[in-house]
């Protein structure tokens, strides 16, 4: 089996969870990795501090995809303020495997995304 | 019969040490010579001898050692001008393309180009020759304008003679050849419309002085622009115009070398080409580039264009046994450069190169700096294998195989 590209980061870009739209949503932000030209927009549902609910659009790389759906069931759930305390190493882990330099923007194009939607800081996540 | 392009180019990837390296046990397939090509020892060796040999400051030294190295600086200019069929003395050395087309945008741009003008460019221009008159338009209050792409992933020169027609474009600003689709525009023909219609013409030839010949007499537009980085040079840039236009314009950047006299208020201008050269020019690579064109001359550019050409013709040949695959670019090999861009259903390309690179097979994925481009072609970003004198058909075979082996990996 691939190293990089196993079998539930395909499942994932096949079959992203959490992907489309929610109308009427609460936040919502959209931003593209530069180098490749992906891009990734999220809408937001917050009730009582927390993430309702979630979804993803964009296209992207198995990688940014992947990373968009495994992580979207962690995020929601969650406070809202917990999201801007996540960071690069959150997302790999999520993701479990082996991320090199040149693929790590693809990883973290969704939490950067997530947290341009919830602090308006749209810097790529450390 | 050996095919055309194994006779002539024979033995000319030994001279690219890059290109002995090995990854995974693999020997390295470089199919990425539109984004930059390799250089030869021929070209390493020679920027090694002038460094090593004849060093000094250019233009300034009255000691032997710096008559050398201007010398030399001179002759890799002289060279490169006579190579591309221009006058050296309006052959200015840039630090690449993107400099050389900025310096246009704002020595002739903010000078001739005003509100309510037009600057026309086309959908398939790299960013370089974009977002330099995208700032002149916003500046000036002038709008740019752009052909568009016909189902042949070409130009039309009808489209163009219709928006000349309407009085307003100032500047024409189109790649020769595409470094996305490898369309090879009409550029001879379009300069001529551009002149007649009272506009000026700027030639990008970033991806088309490397893979064929060149004659810019012949072509005749009034500014055009390249790279030597794609040309198996290091990464200087040359900006070719016309004397008059030259002559006319102000600087672009000032400082030491472009004057003539510096008084306390003002300054008079140093003769083309310095007047656009400020600051210590890049002679190292300057004398490299001299080497690279040298070689690619000594290679003959009709032979490394039949070449290109055969990897084309092998490449486009080829690629749609691949299944789900979608090839972007002109299907008539006339009017096309050594470069296909593609897509396959199902997996994006930058998990394409990824697992090319699994076969040491080298081969872009992203936008490739064309953004516009690939909003016409419906897609965020393609894959693209480009093709330089030291490719094979035997590498076009091998990208074929790690294309197979990928859809295998993603289960498609």
């Amino acid at each position: 089996m691939d190293a990089l590209y196993r079998d539930f980061i395909l499942d994932h870009y096949k079959n992203p969870r959490n992907f489309g739209e929610l109308s009427p949503h609460d936040l919502d932000f959209h931003d593209h990795n530069p180098l490749c030209g992906d891009e990734l927009g999220v809408h937001i549902v917050v009730e009582d501090g927390k993430v309702k609910d979630l979804r993803f659009h964009g296209q992207g790389c198995a990688i940014s995809q992947a990373a968009a759906s495994i992580t979207s069931d962690e995020l929601i759930g969650m406070p809202v303020e917990e999201i801007q305390e996540l960071g690069a190493d959150w997302v790999i882990e999520q993701l479990g495997i082996d991320i090199s330099p040149t693929r790590r923007k693809c990883a973290l194009l969704s939490l950067k995304v997530m947290r341009g939607a919830t602090t308006g800081d749209a810097s790529w996540p450390e | 019969m050996a095919p055309v392009a194994d006779k002539p180019l024979v033995n000319v990837r030994a001279d690219f040490p890059v290109l002995e390296r090995e990854f995974g046990g693999k020997r390295v397939a470089y199919l990425d010579s539109a984004a930059t090509s390799q250089r030869p020892k021929q070209v390493i060796e020679a920027m090694d001898r002038f460094q090593s040999e004849s060093y000094a400051p250019i233009h300034r030294g009255v000691y032997e050692l710096a008559r050398e190295s201007t010398d030399a600086f001179e002759a890799a200019r002289t060279r490169i001008a006579s190579f591309v069929n221009w006058d050296p003395a309006c052959s200015i050395f840039t630090r690449n393309a993107t400099e050389a087309i900025n310096l246009v945008a704002y020595a002739w741009g903010r000078e001739h180009v005003g509100e309510g003008d037009e600057v026309l460019i086309s959908e398939m221009e790299h960013h370089s020759n974009i977002v330099p008159w995208q700032i002149l338009c916003e500046e000036t209050g002038a709008k740019l304008r752009y052909l568009t792409l016909t189902d042949s992933h070409e130009l039309s020169l009808d489209e163009l003679d219709s928006v000349l027609a309407e009085g307003r474009v100032k500047l024409v600003a189109v790649a020769h050849v595409s470094n996305v689709l490898g369309t090879i525009n009409p550029v001879a023909e379009i300069a001529r419309r551009a002149r007649a219609a009272g506009a000026v013409s700027l030639v990008d030839g970033s991806q088309a002085v490397p893979q064929m010949p060149v004659d810019l007499s012949e072509i005749d537009a009034d500014f055009y622009a390249w790279t030597g980085h794609k040309a198996l040079g290091p990464t200087i840039g040359l900006l070719h115009g016309r004397r008059e236009l030259l002559s006319a314009m102000r600087p672009f950047l000032g400082g030491g070398h472009m004057i003539s006299r510096v008084e306390r208020e003002r300054s008079t201008w140093n003769e083309l080409p310095y007047k656009f050269e400020a600051g210590t020019s890049a002679a190292t690579e300057a004398v490299g580039l001299g080497a690279a064109i040298e070689y690619l001359d000594a290679l003959g550019m009709d032979r490394v264009r039949a070449h290109e050409r055969d990897l084309t013709a092998y490449a486009l040949e080829r690629l749609p046994e691949v299944e789900g695959i979608t090839l972007f670019g002109p299907p008539d090999l006339d009017h096309r450069g050594g470069v296909v861009a593609f897509a396959i259903e199902g997996m994006h390309p930058h998990d394409i190169a990824e697992l090319c690179d699994r076969e040491a097979v080298c081969v872009r994925a992203g936008h490739h700096c064309a953004q516009p481009l690939m909003r016409c072609l419906g897609v965020g970003a393609t894959a693209r294998a480009s093709f330089h004198v030291y490719n094979s058909r035997d590498e076009v075979d091998r990208l074929v195989d790690a294309l197979a082996k990928a859809r295998e990996v993603f289960e498609l």
